[in-house]
């Protein structure tokens, strides 16, 4: 318990220093800023899954997991690095924006936006493991990406999985 | 041998008296005035015999009319003329305008569906459509949601619908239809969400289906026979649809059919290509996956396949087969050939003999291709016909949870279903393409019906080492093998273009403009910026006398979701990330159709 809030203070020191945030986001942010870590996984003081970059601009692995699950699930429609496209919002302002629970209900559940100007439909992805087991490291690739702590493209170091990491995904993916 | 000729000019005696093709749209087809099917003609030539507009006077053209459709999001397919009618599409919903050419184009009547909006997600990359089709007083919508309309081409009257797959389970459309005899040729989407794909015919007049033939399965499921469907002039054997796939996973195989279909009536078969195999992910499906990545010809009557031919086995890179099949006859080294000309995903362009199913030519039709070093050309060698992967480029080879890098083309191809146009008069191909490559790593990935089913993640940018954009316009030489002329191009080329007896080939291009160039050289001769961007076909057709030229403009689309913000390379370091231009400091959506023709 002692120990990751003391990791944390240092990462967090080296990522206030280091990061040029995009316009508008701080990295002081409370639903941005690491308080703790918990097996590879960084969290803020609510408990909100968020992103560490190092300064050598090392990833944590759920982020660089998100990049790569993004790429699979969501880029079809929401575009490169969450981007957006001609008819899907930019999920990288989206994971900034929007409180990290109404996020995962629109991810689980979907939503629709249909009328006259606009035909715009989430899909519920709730029963689909591809997305469901890898929602916190999606959230929080996009996290990173939209307060610009990464860049486009992909992360190029990345810190090694965790053997818990491994253990849920694999109960999870079955 | 006596008997066999008898037997043969009897054949051919009873061929020149049937109706074949469907009568009704042949007619149709054989009127320059008129654009009676989404690909030009049966040959999908996209070739119009008008020639008032030349490439002497194409610099006067001017805007004479347009036409809001009501609806955002990518526009592609383009519209029917038939006599003084004109039919528009849109994406989804998939409303269909009849509008009189006679009465400036009044709407006469409007069909506008209802169909749930849950087939939106579940359309890859955008809820386009392409195109109406038309025959014997009908015209045919194939819906978003697979529902197919039958319509009274003059009243816009519903006569029969029928259901031809289930979104539910990731079954879409977005493809046109094909009118040959008395049925209709309907093709099926989802290959990213593990559906088997599969051609269904159904009666033009009552809507009932009469066979199925899918991409794989057991024989009687693909319509082959073993000994007499042949591929590359061999028996296909017993289970070729199953026993190159590992346990079931054929069942989830893919090979969907969203392209475009032609027709020889002489030799009385169609053409289609078939889609990816799935999951991308190639680990998870060991073996050649056949049939997906498959030219087809099959007899319209029965469905049942003459001969095949799998350009990419075991593919590694979402290369689909779908791409149109150009028919042509050409004389090569003194003799009279039928040619069908392909330009697959794959960034290969194919040349074929299309009644034997033999193959001629299989070049590139970009230079960076590099996934292969070609295709094995010699009949007598047991790799017969299979392009030679380069290891470094094998995402099979380098495995699962491993990125390889610099692939090209990119997962949207060297060209995607833009279709390419043919001039008889020049003997060129003129090719809409992508120069886009990317970097591709493979994973596991779990099936749901309905969810997608992808496996792999992918990032895509401009060709390196080129000329900085990401589409090329080129002109091709499909006996020789070789490209004639490349018009570099900022951004991926997602127009069909249309080529004329007028010398001039027009297409469109992303950013919006419509050009016209010379049919000779490629040199430009005009250009028009329209509301947005142009994913739609050309077409041209007459009207009292006057020649028109016509494109649907609305930007989206596969194209739509790549370049919206702009594509980076990963590899070029920090420096050239946001240094691409995006396709939005261009354009926006809107969906419109604008009309040119000369002053008076």
């Amino acid at each position: 318990m002692t120990r990751p809030h003391i990791l944390i203070a240092a990462a967090a020191l080296v990522a206030g220093s280091a990061l040029s945030a995009a316009e508008g986001v701080s990295m002081d942010d409370p639903n941005i800023k690491v308080d703790y870590q918990e097996d590879g996984r960084y969290f803020t003081e609510d408990g909100v899954p968020t992103f560490n970059v190092a300064e050598d601009g090392t990833v944590d692995w759920p982020t660089f997991s998100g990049f790569r699950r993004y790429h699979a699930e969501c880029h079809v429609c929401h575009g490169p690095d969450g981007e957006g496209s001609t008819y899907a919002p930019a999920l990288k302002e989206s994971a900034v924006e929007m409180d990290y629970y109404d996020f995962l209900d629109v991810v689980t559940n979907g939503r629709r936006k249909v009328g006259a100007a606009e035909n715009s439909v989430m899909p519920a992805f709730g029963v689909n493991p591809n997305v469901m087991c890898y929602l916190d490291d999606i959230y929080t690739y996009l996290k990173a990406h939209g307060s610009g702590a990464i860049d486009r493209g992909r992360p190029a170091k990345k810190e090694a999985k965790s053997d818990v990491y491994a253990e849920t995904e694999n109960a999870c993916m079955g | 041998m006596k008997n066999l000729t008898l037997l043969t000019s009897g054949l051919a005696l009873c061929a020149a008296s049937m109706a074949f093709a469907n009568q009704d749209l042949q007619t149709q087809i054989d009127n320059p005035a008129q654009w009676a099917i989404q690909t030009g003609d049966y040959a999908n030539q996209r070739y119009s015999e008008l020639n008032q507009i030349t490439a002497d006077n194409v610099g006067d053209l001017q805007v004479a009319w347009t036409f809001s459709t009501g609806v955002l999001r990518g526009h592609e397919g383009s519209p029917l003329v038939i006599g003084d009618m004109m039919y528009v599409h849109t994406p989804f919903p998939n409303t269909v305008y009849a509008l009189d050419l006679n009465e400036d184009g009044k709407i006469k009547w409007k069909y506008a569906p209802k169909q749930d909006p849950d087939v939106i997600p579940v359309m890859c990359c955008d809820t386009v459509n392409r195109g109406v089709a038309y025959a014997d007083g009908k015209i045919f919508l194939h819906q978003a949601d697979t529902k197919v309309v039958a319509l009274d081409a003059d009243s816009g009257e519903v006569l029969w619908d029928v259901v031809n797959g289930d979104p539910s389970k990731g079954e879409t459309n977005t493809a046109t239809v094909l009118p040959v005899k008395d049925k209709i040729i309907v093709g099926i989407s989802g290959g990213e969400f593990g559906v088997r794909g599969h051609v269904t015919a159904y009666n033009m007049e009552t809507g009932e289906q009469e066979w199925r033939a899918y991409s794989m399965g057991p024989d009687s499921d693909i319509l082959m026979d073993p000994e007499n469907t042949t591929h590359l002039g061999k028996p296909v054997g017993a289970d070729s649809g199953t026993n190159t796939w590992e346990g079931d996973q054929w069942m989830i195989g893919g090979g969907t059919t969203w392209g475009w279909y032609s027709y020889d009536a002489e030799a009385d078969l169609i053409y289609y290509g078939t889609g990816n195999p799935s999951t991308w992910n190639p680990a998870q499906r060991p073996g050649d996956n056949r049939w997906s990545m498959t030219i087809m010809a099959r007899d319209p009557d029965d469905g049942m396949a003459k001969w095949v031919y799998q350009m990419t086995p075991h593919d590694e890179w979402d290369y689909d087969g779908v791409n149109e099949m150009i028919l042509t006859d050409q004389t090569i080294d003194g003799t009279e050939r039928k040619l069908l000309t392909h330009f697959d995903r794959n960034g290969l362009g194919y040349t074929l003999d299309r009644i034997t199913g033999e193959l001629l030519v299989a070049e590139k039709f970009d230079p960076a291709v590099n996934w292969t070093s070609g295709v094995d050309m010699d009949p007598e060698s047991e790799t017969y016909g299979r392009p030679t992967v380069v290891a470094e480029y094998s995402t099979a080879q380098n495995g699962e949870d491993v990125n390889s890098t610099g692939i090209c083309p990119a997962a949207l191809g060297s060209k995607d279903q833009q279709p390419a146009a043919y001039s008889p008069k020049t003997e060129l191909f003129y090719v809409p393409t992508n120069h886009v490559c990317m970097d591709y790593e493979p994973f596991r990935v779990s099936y749901t019906a309905g969810q997608p089913y992808v496996g792999a993640t992918l990032a895509m940018y401009p060709a390196p080492d080129s000329h900085g954009g990401m589409g090329n316009f080129i002109a091709w030489d499909n006996i020789a093998g070789e490209i004639k002329w490349s018009l570099p191009e900022q951004f991926s080329v997602w127009s069909g273009p249309l080529a004329t007896a007028g010398d001039v080939v027009f297409y469109g291009t992303l950013e919006g403009y419509l050009k016209a160039i010379s049919a000779e050289t490629g040199e430009e001769l005009y250009r028009f910026k329209t509301p947005s961007g142009i994913i739609g076909n050309v077409m041209s057709y007459e009207q009292d006398g006057k020649q028109y030229i016509a494109v649907l403009s609305g930007v989206g689309g596969w194209a739509g979701i790549g370049l919206a913000a702009g594509l980076t390379n990963p590899n070029d370091g920090l420096g050239a990330v946001g240094g691409y231009s995006a396709l939005s400091d261009y354009t926006a959506l809107g969906g419109q159709l604008t009309v040119f023709t000369l002053p008076d």
